[in-house]
């Protein structure tokens, strides 16, 4: 699941990535003709639109490509990078580089590619935003209010709309479509000759939009991968169906006393309910967070064994099926409920002396894991410790 | 030899967004591109004036926050990339050469001086606004963030807006 960095890619490695997605950023801009002035300059005079085209395409592909991403679970929209919003500094900011913008008649990314083919107005416009980034830091107090100022963080325009994802998306690639049809009916005006639009390209056009909101109708129409996996791990069908390998009380306490390094115990119920009893040596995922990276670890080992337990059966069996999705671990279900478990094995009371055999040596066995358990507890609770070294002062004299 | 025509914008915008999408998908952020430029000068400005860095704050934070330089900042990759794909671009669409494009009724000083000009704006402006057309407004449209569309209205509108007044640059 993305983003890929840091967890499967490197912080090192990523450098190389930013390489190569540059070699591709710069190598299209170059061919879309971004690196001539008079293409870009062409957007505010109404002869060439190139780079509304260009633009609004890439951004509605991007757009699309990342709400598909999200909703079939390969890239988790919590982790990526949303630019904050700062309303004045993006308004007045976002003013001062339009003015920039027809006065140099390139922006920074442009204006390297202009200068990476030779282009000496590129090679002036960099040196000249070297400059700006210079003044900037240089006065930074004077700006440094309306830098701050309305920090409303990282906002997104669907949410502050009141609208879902692909209805956003859907709204936006239409005004974009819309755009590309006036532009060109504009262009033709402007410059006086009229460019014909041959029936292969219209159909290839037609197409492209079709497909485009054909994609934006999957995220908005059929369920996401992850409302797909609830439906199954909480389907009381499949619970009843699927082969659990489950222990008793009694398995699980053996387990936990003679083999506590070779397994989990996770209490997937909720951080509350976890702090008020839990088994000896468990640990809390709540089933919500099973599938979260920061467990990963637990649920893609293979060395340990998870113990899963709840008070319910049905949440028990839901996060060891969703564990399944999370890794490929081997898991094991607690039949009974924690309850029951601190019955047996907390404040046990000694049996009858006339009790049978049988009685007695239960009672025994089950004695002996619960002061195997509260050594371990204890042993595992001090191993966290810093160990503390006594001082001596030194004594000397006579 | 003549220079190839340039590619269809739409095609070229879609391969954009693939690009977008993918740094998206292994890297968690989007593309960028003033802040390539700034890692480089403000590092180099610490390098030589580190009394006059540690008395600007934000310079010294800047130096404190990038220990690494241009060395270790994505976007300084990122833009050497740029340089890199632009260039391979160039030539095998035979655009190379050292050129200067301006409109029909200025010189080529006037060019030069109103490209510095620009580029001085956009600079600041991209420090202020957080971002400029790449790293805010095309980066911000693919992951819905407010900020990025502000900024990338700001941006255009005000160019429109001005467009009228300095006509004789282009025109």
């Amino acid at each position: 699941m993305g983003p890929l960095v840091p967890y499967l890619i490197s912080n090192e490695f990523n450098l190389m990535i930013a390489l190569l997605a540059g070699i591709g950023f710069g190598f299209v801009l170059e061919q879309a003709g971004f690196s001539s002035t008079k293409k870009l300059a062409g957007l505010f005079y109404g002869y060439d639109f190139t780079v509304l085209k260009v633009f609004f395409t890439a951004g509605v592909t991007a757009m699309i490509g990342v709400i598909l991403f999200a909703h079939w679970g390969i890239l988790d929209l919590s982790l990526i990078y949303i630019n904050p919003t700062f309303l004045w500094s993006a308004l007045l900011g976002g003013a001062i580089m339009g003015l920039g913008f027809i006065i140099g008649g390139f922006c920074p990314g442009t204006s390297i590619c202009a200068a990476a083919i030779g282009k000496l107005d590129g090679v002036a416009f960099v040196f000249g935003s070297a400059l700006g980034i210079v003044a900037f830091a240089e006065s930074f107090p004077l700006f440094e209010n309306i830098y701050l100022a309305e920090n409303w963080g990282p906002l997104l325009i669907n949410e502050e709309l009141g609208l879902s994802k692909p209805f956003f998306a859907l709204l936006l690639t239409a005004v974009a479509l819309a755009a590309f049809y006036l532009t060109h009916l504009i262009e033709n005006k402007v410059t006086r000759r009229p460019t014909e639009v041959t029936p292969k390209k219209r159909i290839n056009y037609a197409l492209a939009g079709v497909l485009g909101f054909f994609l934006i109708g999957i995220v908005g129409f059929t369920p996401s991968k992850e409302e797909i996996v609830e439906q199954r791990v909480s389907s009381p069908k499949r619970h009843a169906s699927y082969v659990f390998n489950e222990v008793t009380s009694d398995q699980l306490a053996f387990e936990i006393a003679n083999n506590f390094h070779q397994i989990n115990i996770i209490d997937v119920r909720s951080p509350a309910e976890f702090e008020a009893y839990h088994l000896p040596l468990a640990i809390n995922i709540p089933a919500e967070e099973i599938m979260d990276r920061k467990w990963q670890k637990i649920f893609q080992q293979r060395i340990k064994s998870n113990y899963f337990y709840a008070d319910t059966d049905s949440l028990a069996k839901k996060a060891y099926l969703l564990s399944n999705y999370a890794g490929r671990s081997s898991n094991f279900l607690l039949k009974d409920s924690p309850e029951n478990f601190r019955k047996l094995y907390t404040n046990l009371t000694p049996p009858q002396a006339n009790a049978s055999k049988e009685v007695t040596n239960t009672y025994q066995y089950r004695k002996k894991l619960a002061q195997d358990m509260d050594k371990l507890v204890e042993a595992m609770s001090n191993l966290n410790k810093p160990v503390e070294i006594k001082t001596v002062a030194a004594k000397g004299g006579c | 030899m003549k220079a190839k025509p340039y590619m269809n914008p739409y095609l070229a915008g879609f391969l954009l967004g693939l690009v977008l999408l993918t740094t998206i998908y292994i890297t968690g952020r989007g593309l960028g591109a003033s802040g390539g430029v700034k890692s480089v000068v403000l590092t180099l400005i610490s390098d030589v004036a580190p009394t006059h860095t540690a008395n600007t704050p934000y310079l010294a934070n800047y130096a404190e926050t990038h220990p690494g330089g241009p060395l270790k900042d994505w976007l300084f990759f990122e833009i050497v990339g740029v340089l890199i794909g632009a260039f391979l671009s160039g030539v095998i669409s035979n655009r190379m050469g050292l050129k200067l494009e301006r409109g029909p009724r200025i010189t080529n000083r006037t060019r030069i001086v109103a490209a510095i000009i620009g580029g001085f704006l956009f600079g600041l402006g991209s420090q202020l606004g957080r971002g400029c057309t790449s790293g805010a407004a095309l980066s911000g449209m693919g992951v819905m963030s407010l900020g990025g569309i502000i900024t990338m209205l700001a941006i255009f509108g005000t160019g429109y807006f001005f467009a009228y007044f300095f006509r004789k640059l282009w025109l």
